[in-house]
């Protein structure tokens, strides 16, 4: 639990009047004072210990793994090999480390995942900005759009988008990020409806600025921390998804050690009791959604207070 | 001692600290007091004394972070700091109720009020039946005229008075030995809290219970209760009968909060009100001697040094000062004369509306928030803008700005040439010449800007400066509002309120304009801070020969500002004249109403004149003269049938009232009359 009623306290007694020094430093202090409070958080700890392994799985994998994830001619001698001091997760069908290709495998999903979200969440962000904002015949018009992409499940949409791009990890990121945008957006819109009744927006428009200096420029920081929350809620979906898309052969294409073609390639042997193929990327998927989601709880804490 | 004598509520020396960063900072230090039973106190101080800290602590529900280091609390002759959990809470189930500032908050919005007031009797042993009809009885003691009716609401159908009534309701169900109301009428119109405090009144006599009340309107307190404390940074500096502390008060601080407030009969162009220097201390700052010292004009070596006791100066009066004796002569930190030259007037207004209405259509219902207002601004005055919330005061205000678009036919004149009805078509010298100061200057500022990214913006926006131009206008305007340049970069969070408001007003003025509309500037703020801002407010108007629409519900902040005043009632114009004639009878029996239910510090007692019921929903409004649904001096069937016009009574008095004015005269020298028709509180549907 986060502890609101510190925040009451500090509310009743504004700081003291002395001057400070100049805003930027100002901003250090808060951005300081929020680190301080996430470095306390133990949920936050700990998902940013997973997340930082495999961040540095994804960066120096290739340097640090024993075997070449994509394997070598010779590899076939040893496949299916059960876990052991040699080959830690075993091996496949192909004789493949399967050590080396899931942590390799971190570099592709992490890329994607965090581009796709980024493309949602600033895609999302605009649309959510322009409808709270100017509400009216623009809210109603985008939002229907919004409802209508909702509306369909992501797989299905996804698929179709893949198939007419062709599968890559260019189309992966463009598809994921545009089913992301109208969640996010929907999120935003929310705040700003909310900023936008606030009196230093009337503030503004008694100064006759335009709308979009008003929308992101006065509303767009005051709305970052929903954002910044629904980006990392987003990530941890992204990873699904394109586990999800590889799995079904849309995404990433072999002989890459994605996680998601990696099960995709080996499920089928399963009740054939070579279970460490399968089972060791899914961990890895599984690991790196829920430290996500361990940073999202952390983050999402210190920002309500 | 046995309950049935014990007072119903002593607190002993008690220290309560909130750990803040690992850190025990002391928010209240040393408090002791007792409340006899059946009496009622009243404990003032600004925010951040410690009085709402104090409410909490005596029940022993402080935020987690909080704790009672030490002292002592009775509440009917149980000591609490030795009961168990469980002890408590019975004890709170029992024998203590409190009602907080905001009913609206306070009651489950998803449960039926019958439900909420049955609740507390169904705890204390009734049966469901029983319950409802002791709900219906006490719903009826707290002067609601149909409580089945409103038994079966959501409390979000009921209006904030109503909402008021239902939470004391509850607070009285249960009996208690002491009633706790922090800040209870804050936030509510002038003639509901005058409503609110007669009910308080009225029941405390019929049920004997004991009353801690805490406010910082010192005029509510000096109404309500028999005896008062004084707060200042968890210490109680000054106690007595309220009579003997607000005539012959005995502590720099209780002396220096009574000057703050504008009180009858001073006015801006004659008299500087006084303020409190300096800032509250830290919460939990290191006070060694007297807590007051560092904003105290009479301090000396001793009080830095010494912590003064109680002195007990005779009938329960007691102040924590060395030189309590002296304390009236506490130097003032502004000179209390001032001088405005006469203005010229050339006879233009410097606005001029003409037939403004609005109307806004809300869920198939047309609802006139403004009818057919006219009226002039003339240069270099300000208009006092008053009336109950609904009245369209602010909407008058976002017509003249721009920011709303009146109905077709309204006409507003800027000095003599049209104004655009929106703000986007309308040119940068019109744009400029319009500004406005916010009620709550937390939501007027963005919170992620520097003070200083603030005033550029507009200097920037309205007056095209740049570079090192920009700059020094960027200082002027920070001194002429007497904001420190050195704070230029903080952010709003981290100013003060009253700092927070000059930000806001240096904002305003950026661009040299000719009318500023103070939409409620120091309704947020701490007596001693409004002090300050109406001094600054009044000092550029004498240096800029601005123009102020001033809308505020605070009658005495109006009158001391103001030159004229105009009465609004639901959308219309009832009276306008110069601020002394409006203020002084004959009045609009409205106008009437209005500063009748206004308490004040002085403790004069104006007959009371009760509006019954709530405002009519502007959607449906009454026939004939709009008020006529509460007029104290209603005639008769005329004020049901026709609309009084707008007459002029007295020169540049206009009233509208089918009363001919010499009988208004007559009647407002009598005691008011009681009212025939239904005297209960009206429920709106």
């Amino acid at each position: 639990m986060s502890r609101p009623e510190e925040q009451v306290v500090l509310a009743e007694h504004p700081l003291p009047e002395t001057p400070r020094g100049e805003g930027d430093e100002e901003a250090r202090v808060a951005r300081r004072e929020r680190l301080r409070l996430l470095s306390r958080s133990k949920t936050f700890l700990a998902g940013a210990l997973v997340f930082g392994v495999f961040v540095f799985c994804a960066i120096f994998g290739e340097a640090v793994v024993p075997y070449d994830p994509l394997g070598s001619p010779t590899d076939i001698l040893n496949k299916l090999e059960a876990p052991s001091s040699s080959h830690y997760f075993g091996t496949d069908q192909l004789g493949r480390d399967v050590f080396s290709r899931v942590v390799v495998g971190a570099r592709d999903i992490l890329v994607v995942a965090l581009a796709a979200t980024l493309l949602g969440t600033v895609l999302g962000a605009a649309i959510g900005l322009v409808t709270g904002y100017f509400r009216g015949l623009v809210d109603d018009v985008l939002m229907r759009i919004v409802d209508a992409f909702l509306a369909i499940p992501l797989v299905i949409l996804a698929t179709v988008a893949l198939v007419a791009l062709g599968p890559s990890k260019v189309t992966l990121v463009v598809v994921i990020g545009i089913v992301f945008a109208p969640i996010i957006a929907r999120t935003v819109r929310a705040a700003v409806l909310s900023e936008r009744e606030l009196e230093y927006v009337q503030a503004a428009r008694l100064r006759n600025e335009h709308a979009p200096y008003i929308m992101f420029a006065e509303i767009l920081p005051n709305v970052t921390a929903p954002i910044v929350v629904e980006f990392t809620v987003r990530l941890g979906y992204a990873i699904f998804a394109i586990a999800t898309l590889t799995f079904l052969g849309f995404g990433v294409q072999p002989p890459s050690p994605d996680w998601g073609l990696q099960i995709k390639e080996n499920y089928v042997i399963l009740n054939g009791g070579y279970w460490w193929p399968t089972l060791f990327p899914a961990l890895a998927i599984a690991a790196l959604v829920i430290s996500i989601n361990l940073i999202t709880d952390g983050i999402s804490r210190v920002f309500e207070r | 001692m046995t309950a049935a004598t014990a007072p119903a509520l002593e607190l002993d020396d008690l220290n309560v600290a909130y750990t803040v960063r690992g850190i025990d900072r002391p928010v209240l230090r040393g408090v002791t007091l007792s409340i006899a039973q059946g009496e009622s106190y009243g404990l003032v101080g600004e925010s951040g004394c410690g009085k709402s800290t104090a409410a909490f602590a005596l029940m022993r529900y402080l935020p987690r972070n909080g704790k009672i280091q030490s002292g002592s609390i009775r509440i009917a002759g149980q000591e609490l700091m030795s009961m168990s959990e469980d002890g408590v809470r019975n004890l709170r189930a029992t024998q203590v109720s409190m009602v907080y500032q905001n009913p609206g908050a306070a009651l489950n919005p998803s449960i039926h009020i019958g439900d909420q007031v049955a609740e507390v009797f169904e705890i204390a042993g009734g049966s469901g039946a029983q319950a409802r009809e002791r709900t219906h009885e006490i719903l009826g003691k707290v002067q609601i005229s149909d409580p089945a009716r409103v038994m079966r609401r959501y409390p979000h159908q009921l209006s904030g008075g109503m909402q008021q009534r239902v939470v004391i309701a509850m607070a009285l169900a249960k009996d208690p030995a002491l009633l706790i109301l922090d800040e209870p009428t804050t936030g509510l119109d002038a003639t509901v809290e005058a409503e609110v405090l007669d009910l308080v009144a009225l029941l405390r006599g019929e049920f004997g219970t004991s009353v801690f009340f805490i406010s910082h309107n010192l005029a509510v307190i000096r109404r309500m209760c028999e005896r008062v404390g004084v707060l200042y940074a968890g210490r109680l500096v000054e106690e007595g009968q309220a009579e003997t502390v607000f005539t012959d008060p005995r502590h720099p601080y209780t002396v220096g909060l009574l000057r703050c407030i504008p009180k009858g009969g001073l006015r801006k162009d004659v008299h500087r009100l006084d303020s409190i220097p300096g800032f509250l201390p830290q919460l939990g700052a290191d006070l060694p001697g007297c807590v007051f010292t560092d904003r105290c004009g009479l301090a000396r070596e001793i009080c830095r040094e010494h912590e003064p006791e109680f002195h007990q100066l005779g009938g329960g009066h007691a102040s924590r000062c060395h030189f309590h004796d002296e304390a009236q002569t506490l130097p003032r930190t502004t000179p209390s004369h001032t001088e405005v030259p006469k203005r010229e007037s050339n006879g233009v207004p410097v606005v001029k509306a003409e037939h403004m209405a609005k109307t806004f259509h809300q869920e198939g219902h047309d609802v006139r928030a403004l009818d057919d207002l006219s009226i002039e601004i003339r240069p270099g005055e300000t208009l006092g803008l008053v009336g109950e919330s609904g009245s369209g005061k602010t909407t008058f205000a976002r017509l003249l700005l721009g920011l709303t678009e009146p109905d077709q036919g309204s006409i507003v004149e800027l000095e003599g040439h049209p104004l655009a009805p929106r703000i986007a078509k309308r040119s940068s010298d019109d744009v400029r010449a319009l500004q406005i100061v916010f009620q709550n200057p937390d939501a007027a500022l963005n919170r992620r800007f520097s003070v200083r990214r603030i005033i550029n913006r507009a200097l920037t926006k309205l007056v095209g400066a740049k570079g090192e131009g920009r700059d020094t206008r960027l200082r002027e305007l920070a001194h002429s509002v007497r904001f420190d340049v050195r704070l230029l970069g903080a952010r709003p969070a981290q100013l003060s309120g009253g700092l927070k408001q000059r930000v806001a007003i240096a904002r305003a003025f950026a661009g040299e304009p000719l009318v500023v509309v103070c939409d409620e500037p120091t309704s947020a703020l701490d007596v001693s801070v409004q002090a300050a801002i109406l001094n600054l407010l009044a000092d550029l108007q004498r240096d800029k020969g601005v123009t102020y629409l001033f809308i505020s519900h605070d009658l005495g902040v109006v009158r001391y500002l103001s030159d004229r005043i105009a009465v609004l009632y639901l959308g219309r114009l009832m009276e306008v004249g110069d601020a002394e004639t409006v203020f002084s009878a004959p009045h609009h029996p409205y106008t009437e109403a209005l500063l009748s239910a206004v308490p004040s510090v002085e403790g004069e007692e104006r007959p009371r004149i009760r509006l019954e019921g709530e405002i009519p929903s502007a959607a449906d409004p009454p026939s004939g003269c709009v008020f006529h649904t509460r007029c104290p001096r209603y005639l008769g069937a005329i004020c049901e049938e026709q609309e009084p016009p707008l007459a002029e009574v007295e020169r540049g008095h206009f009233m509208r009232c089918h009363i001919p004015v010499d009988e208004l005269r007559r009647l407002q020298a009598e005691p008011p009359p009681p009212r025939a028709r239904g005297s209960q509180a009206k429920t709106t549907s």
